[in-house]
């Protein structure tokens, strides 16, 4: 019944929304940034735990439709290891994947992550996907006031 | 008479669109309605035939479009049942109207300590203005609470009217919930303390015959949008005497008798309110929707909308993990429900691709989203041109999608 949306629903979706990976507050986190899109109600708190440059672990917390949970949960998965200079990388080529043109993309750049590209046909959805990113890029230069991306 | 079902629909070219390759099934009709082919001709013909500025000139067009533009003035008169065409100002809209009576009526009225009473489900139009002028005056906002049917609560709210109370403003029907308020209540109420009432009328005016006369509210506003008129109309009716003894909203062109460098003088009713070149062709679209429902009559609208919840509502509640919000005894066309771990944004954009339009958001109500600890909720709301078989397309896909997420 929903050919038309396989692109935007794949089943790792699906997958990431009924089960979020690293979904529990964190103790003794060294950074943590709220991310709340009033509009829609999408709502999440991001913690990350540093070792210098290295992201050591990451976690959420919050609510949302089924892109931003799995867009947060795959990216608190894909980050963890990653210096801060590697995840910021990934930021600005995640934000290309779901807002650029198709064909520029580089999915394989962005491994896993590929599965929410196909948000940038539907223009309504793409601050679900991209929510969990900035909050990221605002926790990684430690700014502390709430994100948005509508 | 069986009601028209299949002429209306006929009457609304967009309702033979395809979207994403499936017939359109519209249900957002609360966000805004769809228009009859005689509202789209009125602006067509207007431009092909009689257009030029309301109120100024002695050419013919201008003559014209003024006669047309007053027509319609008479025709929202008696659509009302208002006393006299003085007493319908042609605005924006809804949100347009509110403020007009917040910065007029309510800058002259309300002082520091005085109260202002609303109810928990307002939309954000009929709160924001009064907060800022509450803030700006040093009054206070008391808010009428409400059940979880989303009932407003009759002894509550009376135990809030008392001698400092300067303005009741309840919405008619609520957007969100679908709730149809005791409005008839609610302004005896008042009325016995001299309290002035004003009714947000936006939902109620497009489903339910409204006498502003019977109802003796003080002031009622809507937009034209959600009466199958344009966009950038919308009606300011207030009593009479309220409205001459209010100052101007805004300054400008045709709200004046006289100007001069020292001093200007005001024109009378409507005119003192409406500074500047209003929407004109809107506002002839308006009178046109008008005469559209007019023909089919709002008791036979009504009557077929109260079908559709009713047939909506009995399916929906037959879908496991669908939670309908808002089960007023009272209700007009509309049915915000939510489903379990299913975000309203996503049940949105899967019904889209299905062709279905509905709401997913907070309906501009976060209090009533808050009231209910929701984040969102998706909504379907009916009109005249809606069918128990769209309903039936909506049902399925709603099935449909609860499968899909597993």
């Amino acid at each position: 019944m929903f050919e038309d949306l396989r692109d935007l629903y794949q089943e790792v979706i699906f997958d990431h929304n009924r089960n979020p990976r690293n979904f529990h507050v964190m103790e003794n986190y060294d950074r943590m940034v709220e991310g709340f899109n009033p509009l829609c109600g999408d709502r999440l708190t991001l913690f990350l735990k540093l070792d210098g440059e290295t992201i050591t672990d990451a976690s959420f917390q919050g609510s949302g439709c089924a892109i931003s949970t799995a867009s947060v949960s795959l990216m608190t998965e894909i980050i963890k290891g990653k210096t801060q200079a590697e995840a910021e990388e990934l930021f600005h080529t995640f934000h290309k994947i779901t807002t650029g043109k198709s064909e520029d993309l580089q999915l394989e750049a962005v491994g896993k992550l590929a599965v929410l590209a196909g948000v940038r046909e539907y223009p309504a959805r793409v601050k679900c996907a991209t929510l969990a990113w900035h909050t990221l890029d605002a926790a990684l230069k430690n700014e502390q006031q709430s994100i948005s991306t509508e | 008479m069986t009601y028209p079902i299949e002429k209306i629909r006929a009457d609304f070219p967009i309702l033979n669109e395809k979207i994403r390759n499936k017939p359109l099934v519209y249900l957002d009709n609360a966000a805004s309605c769809q228009k009859p082919q005689a509202v789209i001709d009125s602006l067509v013909h207007l431009y092909s035939h009689d257009y030029a500025n309301v109120h100024r000139g002695v050419h013919t067009l201008s003559v014209r479009s003024t006669d047309l533009f007053e027509a319609a003035r008479e025709k929202v008169k008696s659509f009302i049942n208002a006393q006299s065409e003085k007493e319908i100002i042609f605005v924006r809209g809804t949100t347009d109207a509110i403020n007009l009576i917040a910065q007029t009526y309510g800058k002259a009225n309300i002082h520091a300590g005085d109260e202002i009473i609303i109810t928990a489900m307002e939309h954000h139009s009929n709160i924001v203005p009064w907060q800022m002028l509450c803030e700006e005056k040093g009054a206070i906002l008391k808010v009428a609470p409400m059940n979880l049917a989303g009932e407003l609560l009759m002894p509550e709210f009376e135990a809030l009217l008392n001698a400092k109370t300067k303005l009741v403003t309840v919405v008619h029907m609520s957007n969100a919930l679908g709730t149809i308020n005791p409005v008839e209540k609610i302004i005896e109420l008042a009325h016995a303390q001299n309290i002035p009432v004003l009714l947000d009328g936006a939902q109620a005016i497009p489903h339910m015959p409204v006498d502003v006369q019977a109802l003796d509210c003080d002031f009622y506003v809507f937009s034209g949008h959600k009466l199958y008129a344009p966009t950038g109309v919308g009606v300011l009716y207030g009593k009479q005497a309220l409205l001459e003894a209010m100052p101007p909203y805004q300054g400008g062109g045709d709200m004046i008798r006289t100007v001069t460098f020292e001093k200007s003088t005001y024109a009378g009713l409507p005119h003192k309110f409406e500074a500047g070149t209003p929407s004109i062709a809107e506002v002839i679209g308006l009178g046109a929707a008008i005469d559209y429902l007019n023909s089919i009559g709002m008791e036979a609208i009504a009557a077929h909308e109260a079908e559709l919840l009713a047939y909506a509502t009995e399916q929906a509640l037959q879908i496991d993990g669908l939670k309908i919000i808002g089960e007023a005894k009272e209700k007009g066309g509309i049915l915000s429900f939510t489903l379990h771990k299913i975000h309203p944004h996503d049940i949105g954009t899967m019904l889209d691709s299905l062709g279905i339009a509905i709401r997913a958001g907070h309906h501009c109500a976060m209090p009533v989203m808050d009231f209910y600890k929701v984040p969102a909720t998706a909504r379907a709301s009916f009109a005249m041109y809606n069918t128990k078989a769209e309903i039936d397309v909506l049902m399925s896909g709603i099935r449909n999608l609860i499968e899909m997420f597993g």
